[in-house]
Parts: C-alpha cells; structure tokens; sequence
C-alpha cells in the first residue's frame, strides 16, 4: 500500500508493507535513525516521537496508520534552530549517558511539558514513567525538564 | 587554571541529542550495502536432546537466503575459564543438548527483517526433555548432570576447603542467615546487535559489534573462527549502555561472522528485546550463608560467607571471578580479625551468568550489611554505631585485609559522619520513633551501608593511549578503553587539554577500533580513567616534553628556557613571548621524524578501593507492604574527581541500579526452567516515578597509585545502594518482629514478611 506522512515537515510518499510499523518507516524508509528501538513489548519509550503535536511510541502503530499524519523526530525537533529548549536542557544537565534512550525521552518530556507546561517534580517522574532509561537513575532527566519548563521547553 | 575539577559539559552530547547516535541497526556504511539479516531459532526448553533439526520449511520461505545449524558453521566452542572443566565448553549453536531456554540452535538468513521471525518459526527442531536443574540445591545433589562427562554440575570450588568449626569461639553473639542475592537482567537500552562484512577475497573481515571491548572481542572471535591475527577488524559504534554484560563476544557473533563467511555476503543481527532478556548474560544470582559473631560491646570478631554461584548453562570467566571478587571484599570496611569465606559455582539450566555492574562486589557488600544490622540488631545497638566501631582506621593505611588484598587510602568514619549530618539522622529515628508509637500505617525505615569495592582489579593488564598532534594543530587521542555512556571522549579530552594548553574542541577522542587502537583493554571493573585516563595524562606528558624539545630547535633557545603558555597554546622562549611557535608548527617540524606523538601503556602496581557512605530512607505501608524509597544520601569517594558532572551522572545511575535489584528487579525461572520475566512488560525495570531524587555529598581522598590521584566510579554507586536500600526496608518494620527479607523488597513479599512475624 501507499502512505504519505509529513514528517519533519517534508511530505514523504513510499509504497509499504502492511505491516511496516511506524518505527521501521522512519528508521529503516526514510533513514532517520534518531529514534531507536528498545523493546518489542511498547514498554520503553525509545521510540517515541510527535503525531500531529502528541507523543506517541513508534512502536506501537502501523505506518499504515500514520497516513496523512504529520510526524515529527528528534532529528527535526529543533527545526530550523540548533537545538530545542529540551535538547539544550539534556545538555546543561548530563541528562544523557549513552543516548540511547535519549531521543524518545526528548520527545516524551517535550509531549509532557506541552499538557502541563510547569509541572512538579513528582509530576515530571510519573509523566515518564512510560520512558525506560538504564544509564542516567533519571535524576539528571528529570532536572533538566524542569530546567526546560523554564525556558520554553513546551514548544 | 586548571580544567580539571571543574563542571564540563560533555562533547558527545550535542550529537546524540540533535541526531541519534550512530548504534550498529543506525549503520549505513558502504560495505553494508545488501546486508541480509539474521535472526537466531532459540530452544523453547530448559533442558533437552536435540534429536532432529528440520529446515526444509524455513529454506523455503520468503526472502529465505539460508538457515544454518552448529553443524554447518565451522566455530570452535567456547572454552570455559582455563579453571573449569573443559567439558562444560559452550558450542556456539547447540548441536545435541540445548541447556536453557534461549539458547541458539541455528541462524535464518533473510533478505528483510520481518521475513526473518517468520521463517524462523518454521524451523522444527526435534526436542527429548531431559529433567531441568534450576534451583542451586538440586544443581549440588546432582541427580541430573548437564555435562554428564563432567561427572559434576559444580564447576568451579575456591576460598576454605575445610570451614574453622572454632571460628566464632570467642563471641557472645552470633547472628546467621542465609540471604538470596537475586539474578539480574542488565538490560543496557541497546540489546546486543552486530554487522559483519568481509572482503572480497574473504582475507579480510568488519565486524561492526555493540561491545564493550572491541580488541578482547577481535582475540575471542578470531580464535573461534579460526582468523589469523589481523584478519579481523572489530569497530565499536556508538553503544547504547553495557553494564558488564557486553565485555565478552558472544556466541551469536562467532555464528554471524561464519554465515556471512559462507554466503559472502554481509549481515546484520540485531535481537530482541525479549530475546535479550533471556540470551543476553544475567547478573548476580549468588545464593549465601553469612554468620558474624563479636561481643555485646558492638565489636565484631568473626565473618564468614559461603558463597553459591549460579553459573547459568555454560561457566563463563565469570563464574569464578564473581565469587572471587565477592571473597576478597568480603570483610569490607571492617578491621575484622577472623574472616573465612568458601565458594562454590554450578551449573544450571538456566542463562549463561556474567557480570553485571558490580560483578562480585555487590554481592559481598550485600553481605556484610545485611549481617552488619542483624548484629548491631542483635545486641541492640545503633547500626551506625556498630559500624563506627569496626571500620578500619584511617591511619591504617595501606591496610591488608584478612582475604590478602591491600586496600591503598579510605576515611570510612568521615563519610559516615558527612552522611549521617546531611541525613539528619537523629530527626530520622525521631521521625521513625514517632510513626511507630502511633501505629501509623506508613513506617519510616531507614538504611545504612558502608561499602569498599575494587576498581580495576586487574590493574596489571593495563590500558593504552596515544596523543597525536596534528600539523593544524589538533589533537587526537587513542585510547583502549571503551565508551557507551561514560564520557570519555569529554574526561579524555580535558585530561590533554590540561597537559596541552589546546582547547578541548581541537581535540577528538577515539576508540574501539581495532584498526586504529590494535592494543586495548576496554571498559569494565571501573578502570577506564585510572588506566585509560592515566594512559592519555602520561602520553600528553610525553608529548610536551617532546615538543619542548622541537620548540627548543626552533626558536633556537636552551630547553629549560622554552615555557608552554598554556592559556595561549603558544610556546616561546622566558621572558620573550612575542617570538612563538604554534602546536601546529611543532607538529610539522615532527613530520618527518614520526610525528609529534606520544604513546603510553599504563598499569598499576596494585587496584584502588573507592569507599563510602549511603543511607536509604523508605516509607513501607505496614498494610499493603508497598514500599517507597523517598530519599537517598550518598558520599563516594573515588579519588581526585576530574569532572564532577560524570561522576555524579555515575553515581546517580549506579544508585539507581541498586535500588531497583533491593526493591524491584528479579530474573524468574520457574521449575522447569522457564523464564517468567523474559521481556520488558515483565520484568520490574525501574522507572522515574519509582526514585527519588539522589542527594550527593562530596569527598575526595586520592590514590598514590596514579598520577591522577582517581579510583574507579562507575560501579560504586550500585554497591553501595543495594544494601542501603535493603535496610531500610527491615528497618522500618523490624519493631514488627521483622528480621530480614530477601531481595527484592516486593509489596508482597513485604507483607508476608510481616504477617509471618505476627503469627510467630
Ligand atoms: S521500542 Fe520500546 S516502546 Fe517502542
Ligand atoms: S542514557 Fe543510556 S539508557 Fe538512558
């Protein structure tokens, strides 16, 4: 079958397995590596990217269902900027070891602080709990998204 | 003024945060163009005979380049750890016996991904089940032998072969329990993945493998596949977390390289999840009887522990040096006078064990904590206090400990002091003393452990480095070590840019690629800055010494004279800093003479014991046994601190890692062998809203032992933690008659702890 998803703001249009899932679509059609894959049971969070301005895990939905959607990665969160509010956030916190987690936790904290744009840090703990990290104990992830809160990180 | 000390963001980031990382599935090298893919066919059974293997079916199915078996690939087995019977060697795809569930048995090649689980499901393989030996008491009896040539399922025995039935003679008190140090998942967020090419004459081959240790990973694989020396390249890309479970190569990247051997062409594998939980080595699994005895005044007299090591199906070097570790640090801080210590490591149908951050230490910290509260709780005395009252003394360093080893410096009473003042530690035991006279639902426990581990305990084998200084005036360092999170390519950098007065951004660290770095270590056991950093440290020295000699030619001047503006990366003559010459001038002067570069190989005389402090206070719902961890309070001291943001980055995940094995976190086998938390929806791995933030103190004791003056960080926040965790949560209901609970500190297993007490 034949989709057409706007992801990072480019119309893309590939004839697709049924069954391609989202994740492989980006990754493996179109080559943007940036979003990873770290389980086969949707519990991680790796995967998460932006569908129509929401978070949503990659994962966990068939390219097929993406049609017409407008899909955006960590590869064009910033746009045309160098880096997003949260990405900079990341940085200036060590909120990231060996980055695998690292692009779907940007996009999931981005996906949070845009339906609570200050939340506590209670909140920001259980708003990511469906983002697995193993390297960093989450101590530094969840400074730097309420560092982020302040600075714009809802964009 | 030096950079070093000071909080340095890391270079890695800004590439990792905008694009990804390049992991091995992100690839897209020229000579992975057509890559086929290859997906492994595992036993669905713990323990069996293979009697037939039927690939007629998967051959036939879509995009089905090839399937293989054992059989068919020419790999040499895995030998256990020169002290294990060579009959308990692994192949790597069983051939007639598979020993646990997730174990290999052949290898589908398909043109896509997806085609691949696909056919692989239509490989039928033939299995007569053998009686699964799972539990460590039936592995000792021995009424099933997975190696029955082996005459035993014990692989490997070491410390007292005879137990001193008069050990704990002189003590008024004797406390002992058995305690079960749970098997782990490590879990690093990239499962294991590789991709292999070879040249077209096939004399030569890439292998592109997730890996902690690209050159250990080019000797193991070119000996299976029967390489000679060099033939193998072994690049590590970017690698998503390790953990221990990522030094080795394993027996699925032998298979790989052999298949594409075969078909000439290149491959990828990437497995997984929840073929990762199960095939990817597991951690800890060490089964113990601890006993303390001393005297009511608090002073401890006597330790033992007898150690069972779960090995999984095949020993691995593991399976000797998890309870070795876990022997020498058995006493840990303590100045203990009499200390014994046994071990025994089986064989199970179960995954293979191996290390897993900490590997041994844990174990043995785990130990002597437990058993630390059982007695300060059985003569009733503050569980600081008792702690206080055994350390070994600040003065009495180099200090050997019973086991034989030489720990180098520690200031045990001062971390505890800088814990228990930032704790609060008085208003804990009000706050604790409060709750239980009013009976409140929600009891406070709180938790210490005081901890000494090993880092870099095989410290005589070294790390290399090499600096380069290029004729623009850039630099590149080389090192052996290997990074998939630790921040190498920032703490390398700032060790050169110290030596070299060249700003960090002209200077790119490299690693794990044997091509470039033939000789190399790799990272595991905490070593990477206190040999590999020192390595970098000692070759930028070298380095300026020669430079200074070059500048000395050039600006025509005596070598003592010729000063290095570290602040301007510029060297000129004393007192004539208008005349100078650049790096990169040096540099080009050397070009004719070999380059100006330095190459260092470091090692030292002996390993260095980091220390410290944590304390875990929990909240436990005496109702429903749920327990919270609500804050943590942490000094480790590991030396000289080079960049605090890594070390602390360390520490919180280490601190986390421990929590999650005291609170969370189990492996699962059943009876029969089969795993009941084989993937991620299963198995408890810890999340944000399960952890407090980390309050960490500062202290820094150096080493004598490299010029750093730096000790190990990387495992010492997980060794620490777990014991802390775990006393906590006695502590908060030992008033309940609550004496111990194993690991990990389930809702459940909380309130049956509980109940079990009421009804005594
Ligand atoms: S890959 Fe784990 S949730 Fe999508
Ligand atoms: S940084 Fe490694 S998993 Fe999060």
């Amino acid at each position: 079958m034949q989709v057409t998803i706007r992801v990072n703001g480019n119309n893309t249009t590939h004839e697709i397995e049924d069954r391609l899932l989202l994740v492989h679509y980006l990754r493996d059609v179109l080559g943007l590596t940036g979003t990873n894959i770290g389980c086969d049971t949707t519990s991680c969070g790796a995967c998460t990217v932006h569908l129509n301005g929401e978070s949503v895990k990659s994962c966990t939905m068939l390219a097929a269902q993406a049609d017409g959607a407008e899909v955006t990665t960590i590869e064009g969160l910033a746009g045309s900027d160098e880096m997003h509010p949260m990405q900079r956030a990341f940085r200036e916190n060590h909120g990231l070891q060996c980055g695998f987690c690292t692009p779907g936790m940007v996009m999931a904290a981005v996906g949070l602080l845009r339906e609570q744009a200050n939340p506590t840090e209670e909140q920001v703990r259980s708003g990511l709990e469906g983002n697995l990290c193993r390297c960093t104990g989450y101590h530094n992830i969840v400074q730097a998204v309420l560092a982020a809160a302040k600075e714009g990180g809802a964009r | 003024m030096s950079i070093l000390g000071t909080r340095v963001v890391r270079a890695e980031d800004p590439r990792l945060l905008t694009v990804g990382g390049t992991y091995v599935d992100d690839l897209r090298e020229p000579a992975l163009v057509g890559a086929a893919h290859a997906t492994f066919v595992r036993s669905p059974v713990a323990h069996a005979r293979i009697s037939s293997i039927d690939v007629q079916d998967a051959r036939e199915a879509p995009g089905v380049v090839a399937v293989f078996t054992g059989r068919d690939l020419d790999i040499s087995p895995s030998p256990p750890a020169p002290m294990v019977t060579a009959a308990m060697a692994r192949p790597a795809l069983a051939t007639d016996v598979v020993r646990y569930v997730g174990e290999a048995v052949a290898v589908v090649i398909t043109d896509e991904r997806y085609q691949g689980e696909d056919a692989a499901e239509l490989v039928m393989v033939d299995y007569d089940p053998l009686p699964a030996v799972v539990s460590g008491e039936d592995a000792v009896r021995g009424e099933t032998l997975l190696f029955p040539e082996a005459g035993t399922n014990v692989a490997w025995t070491g410390g007292a072969e005879q137990l001193d039935e008069h050990l704990f003679d002189d003590c008024e008190v004797v406390v002992t329990q058995v305690i079960d140090n749970q098997r782990l998942a490590p879990a690093p967020l990239e499962v294991r993945s590789a991709a292999c090419a070879w040249s077209d004459d096939q004399g030569q081959v890439t292998l592109w493998l997730s890996t902690q240790g690209a050159q250990a990973a080019r000797d193991e694989l070119q000996r299976q596949l029967g390489l000679e020396e060099g033939q193998l390249r072994v690049v590590a890309p970017d690698v998503g977390g390790g953990f221990g479970a990522k030094i080795a190569a394993d027996p699925e990247t032998a298979a790989l390289c052999a298949a594409s051997r075969r078909l000439g062409r290149p491959l990828r594998w990437v497995e997984s999840r929840s073929e990762n939980m199960i095939a990817m080595t597991h951690g800890r699994a060490q089964h113990q009887t601890v006993t303390i005895g001393g005297r009511r005044d608090g002073t401890v007299l006597a330790y033992r522990i007898e150690v069972l090591q779960d090995s999984g199906a095949y020993p691995r070097e593991s399976s000797w040096l998890l309870p070795i570790l876990t022997m020498n640090m058995a006493s840990g801080v303590y100045a203990i006078p009499k200390v014994e210590t046994a071990a025994r490591s089986i064989v199970t149908n179960t995954t293979p064990l191996s290390a897993y951050r900490g590997a041994g230490r844990p174990e043995a910290t785990a130990a002597i904590e437990r058993a630390m509260d059982l007695f300060a709780s059985e003569i009733g005395m503050d569980p600081a206090e008792v702690r206080r009252r055994n350390f070994v003394a600040p003065d009495a360093f180099p200090f050997q400990t019973p086991s034989g080893i030489t720990y180098d410096s520690g200031e045990y009473a001062k971390a505890l002091d800088t814990v228990l003042e930032a704790a609060g530690y008085p208003d804990l035991q009000e706050e604790q003393r409060r709750r239980r006279e009013r009976g409140d639902p929600l009891q406070l426990g709180f938790g210490l452990s005081a901890y000494v581990e090993i880092t870099a305990p095989d410290n005589a084998v070294g790390e290399t480095g090499r600096v380069e200084v290029g004729a623009d005036g850039s630099v590149t360092v080389y090192t052996g070590s290997s990074a998939h999170g630790q921040g190498h390519a920032t703490a390398f950098a700032m060790l050169a840019s110290d030596e070299l007065g060249i700003p960090m951004d002209r200077i790119k660290v490299l690693h794990g690629d044997t091509a470039k770095i033939p000789k190399g270590a790799g990272t595991y056991g905490s070593r990477s800055l206190q040999l590999g950093g020192s390595a970098v440290h000692e070759a930028s020295v070298e380095v300026v010494k020669r430079a200074r000699h070059l500048a000395a030619e050039l600006l025509e001047a005596d070598e003592g004279d010729i000063v290095l503006d570290r602040d301007a990366g510029r060297w000129h003559v004393k007192g004539a800093p208008a005349t100078a010459v650049s790096w990169g001038e040096l540099a080009q002067q050397a070009e004719g003479d070999g380059g100006l570069a330095a190459d260092s190989d470091f090692s030292e005389e002996r390993p260095t014991f980091p220390f410290g402090v944590h304390l875990a206070v929990v909240e436990v719902d005496v109702e429903t046994g749920a327990v919270r961890l609500v804050r943590f309070v942490s000094v480790d001291d590991a030396g000289r601190v080079v960049n605090p943001v890594l070390t602390e980055g360390q520490r919180h995940g280490g601190i986390a890692q421990g929590a999650a094995q005291a609170l969370l976190e189990h492996m699962v086998y059943d009876a029969d062998g089969n795993p009941q938390t084989g993937n991620l929806a299963d198995y408890a791995f810890i999340t944000a809203a399960e952890l407090p933030s980390f309050e960490l103190l500062p202290m820094e004791t150096a080493t004598p032992l490299n010029p750093l003056g730096v000790k190990g960080i990387g495992e010492a926040g997980t060794i620490g933690s777990t014991p802390a965790v775990q006393n906590a949560v006695v502590n908060a209901i030992t008033h309940l008659g609550v004496r111990h609970v194993d690991m990990p500190a389930t809702a459940q297993r909380v309130w049956a702890a509980i109940n079990e007490a009421k009804e005594r």
